[in-house]
């Protein structure tokens, strides 16, 4: 009997490398990332719309889908922490519209806060929000759902009873701060962009070729060496392409261009999410919760704390949705449609791959899935496609990610 | 085999222990590392366990046998500290415990692999070994040492089945997970392993591995009590054979002292022609 688990021979032939290739790209397609599937339909949907209308890929568009689908990603991000364990939560739509409001009000020529103060107390008010419904869910073991409707309906007054607070607010409050305005229409200058996206890039690079060295190092290169090569030349290669399209004049009147401040805002919460699920044991214990509880908890791991913690996650990401939803409508009015963008961001998790039976899923999906569902709202607009045509596009491609993507798992068990 | 966990120093003096033959007379000799004395377990009128003793013995497999309704599996979940005993007492070592809480005998060296397995299917092999008490450098995972050791400790088992040890368990067989259970156990320096019918599920190669894996547990020096139906696989694997019938242990002793029949026999009837019962000690 031979021991099999080995490690890869640390020369491969021509013949073993093209193996390597397919057996890469076949991880890629249907294992644990699952993304292959949904990359693919979203470069199909560019070069339809690009075929379409030529505007779709131009500078200026690219930089407008990113502006566009930063709430879909934010709020998808915020969905994705509690999904994980199973759980939903409807309520984030309208709490990321008080976290918005409150940041409006204290920054306004009323009350004159400091935007460090204001900003900062925004996210604050959403973490405590979802800690609240959190903390009703797990004590009382009620379903989330539930729970978090009567949330959705509960915040939504609350919101307008904020706006209406305000005096003869006419139901919306304008943003009168300049830093809070700036979230998402302002930018930086080119040179800083080239910076910034270089020292993200740089950084990245540094972690993949390092992680791949030391596990070389202890014997387990299990992955091909190219793989890491790939990885950061494609990087590189995105870094590139991306501060050339920021950095292009985007208006035809007066000179705007650089990146938008609300990107860096946006990768900030994928990388710090990204890294505390898959980097510490926090992450590590919410998706043991979400695939078997019962095992977690006979573990020894606290079940309840780490379900709350994960409540509180989803509300502070929720704040920064919050933040930028304000600032990008250069104001908050009573007609956030917050139940509307609650189940889009639960759109964008599954597009993107996530589960809503908890276990499985990753910060990335609602970047993919929010961007899948800009370039539909973005490309339909292009090619004047009426709203009705809009939305029942969405549907069709919110049927089709999670129809190929049971499909993939069904053929990733039995290969397996 | 230079893997070998060391056994660490066990701090047990939180758990109210009496020194051995420190209150009365010392019913316990120094051999076992684990007795049961008079262990009673009563479920309202139902009484389940009436006054068992059993006494298992290090680096060797102890069969629990008896029909459904015996009492095997409040036997076992009275020592794993589930179901606390009413009457009697328990010796770990020689000293007197009590186990209130699965938590308590898990810190004894105690680790009960039950049917269900208790894995996440959603992690893979080394995250569910080390559920629970993952190695971190600096705040952050220590994914390599931890794969190592996961490769390491299947190595020793020779659990030579699964082809990585980054597979995620919803893709390996029952016979597989029965192994990455118990590995699991193994890797959490526990000293007694019980297992409960931990062939029931699985084929015939796939018994044979976990069966192997039984014996080699034993042979680190392992305290293992199975229990089984499966009386092909007692005598397969088994030191020594306990019998239970209707809440009581009626016979326990070396497995060169039974066979087939009188086993089946004292299942059925609680007493054999051929095997002389242990009787009850008296205090």
């Amino acid at each position: 009997m031979s021991t099999s688990i080995e490690d890869h021979a640390p020369h491969q032939s021509g013949g073993d490398v093209a193996i390597g290739v397919v057996k890469q790209f076949r991880r890629l397609w249907q294992g644990d990332s699952g993304l292959g599937p949904i990359l693919i339909g979203l470069f199909a949907l560019v070069i339809y719309f690009q075929i379409r209308n030529s505007v779709f890929l131009s500078a200026g568009n690219i930089t407008n889908l990113f502006i566009q689908s930063t709430i879909f990603i934010l709020l998808g991000m915020a969905e994705i922490w509690v999904l994980l364990m199973g759980d939903i939560d409807l309520s984030i739509g309208f709490s990321a519209g008080i976290g918005g409001a409150i940041a409006v009000i204290l920054t306004s020529s009323q009350h004159h806060w400091p935007f460090w103060i204001a900003l900062p107390l925004a996210l604050v008010g959403c973490t405590i929000i979802s800690i609240i419904f959190g903390t009703i869910v797990i004590r009382l073991r009620l379903p989330s759902f539930i729970v978090t409707l009567a949330g959705q309906i509960g915040l939504a007054g609350v919101l307008l009873f904020l706006i209406d607070s305000q005096g003869n607010s006419g139901g919306s409050l304008p943003v009168q701060e300049k830093v809070l305005y700036n979230l998402v229409n302002g930018n930086f200058t080119p040179v800083t962009t080239w910076i910034m996206i270089m020292a993200a890039v740089g950084l990245l690079s540094l972690f993949i070729l390092r992680s791949d060295r030391r596990r070389r190092a202890a014997g387990l290169g299990d992955k091909p060496f190219w793989l890491a090569i790939v990885k950061v030349v494609l990087l590189i290669g995105a870094g590139i392409g991306l501060a050339l399209i920021f950095n292009t004049n985007r208006s035809t009147f007066t000179t705007l261009n650089g990146m938008p401040f609300a990107i860096p805002i946006d990768v900030g919460v994928l990388a710090v999410g990204t890294y505390i699920l898959t980097k510490t044991k926090i992450g590590r214990y919410i998706y043991a919760i979400g695939g078997n509880s019962e095992a977690a908890r006979r573990a020894g791991i606290n079940v309840n704390r780490y379900r709350l913690m994960a409540f509180a996650f989803s509300g502070f990401t929720t704040g920064v949705a919050g933040l930028l939803y304000v600032s990008r409508l250069n104001g908050i009015s009573t007609g956030i449609e917050g139940g509307t963008y609650v189940l889009y961001a639960v759109a964008a998790a599954v597009i993107g791959g996530t589960s809503l039976f908890g276990g499985r899923g990753k910060m990335i999906h609602a970047v993919i899935g929010g961007l899948v569902i800009a370039i539909i709202d973005n490309g339909m607009a292009l090619i004047n496609v009426s709203a009705s045509g809009l939305e029942m596009v969405t549907a069709l491609v919110l049927l089709a990610a999670v129809v190929v993507d049971a499909l993939a798992r069904r053929g990733s068990t039995a290969n397996g | 085999m230079t893997t070998t966990p060391e056994p660490p120093v066990r701090d047990v003096s939180d758990m109210t222990s009496a020194p051995p033959g420190g209150s009365g007379v010392r019913v316990v000799d120094g051999d076992h590392l684990l007795s049961l004395r008079a262990i009673t377990k009563d479920f309202g009128p139902v009484q389940a366990l009436k006054r068992v003793d059993l006494d298992i013995p290090a680096g060797q497999v102890t069969a629990l046998i008896g029909d459904n309704g015996a009492g095997k599996s409040v036997l076992i979940k009275t020592i794993s500290g589930i179901y606390p005993p009413s009457s009697g007492q328990i010796f770990w070592k020689s000293r007197e415990v009590h186990a209130h809480a699965p938590r308590d005998s898990s810190e004894l060296g105690i680790a009960t692999v039950y049917q269900d397995l208790a894995l996440c299917d959603n992690l893979d092999i080394v995250q569910n070994m080390y559920l629970g008490r993952e190695e971190t450098k600096f705040g952050q995972l220590d994914e390599i040492k931890m794969e190592l050791a996961t490769k390491d400790l299947l190595k020793d088992l020779a659990v030579s089945t699964v082809k990585s040890v980054r597979q995620l368990v919803s893709s390996l067989s029952g016979g597989q997970r029965q192994a990455i259970a118990v590995a699991r156990a193994v890797m959490r320096d526990s000293e007694l392993v019980i297992m409960d019918e931990p062939t029931a599920a699985l084929g015939v190669s796939q018994t044979a591995q976990v069966l192997q894996l039984v014996r080699r547990l034993a042979d680190r020096g392992i305290a293992v009590i199975l229990i089984s139906h499966n009386l092909n696989d007692v005598f397969s694997v088994a030191d020594r054979i306990a019998v239970m019938h209707l809440g009581t242990l009626v016979s326990q002793g070396p497995i060169s002292n039974y066979d087939t029949a009188s086993a089946v026999e004292m299942i059925t009837t609680g007493a054999s022609s051929r095997v002389p019962s242990t009787p009850p000690v008296v205090n």
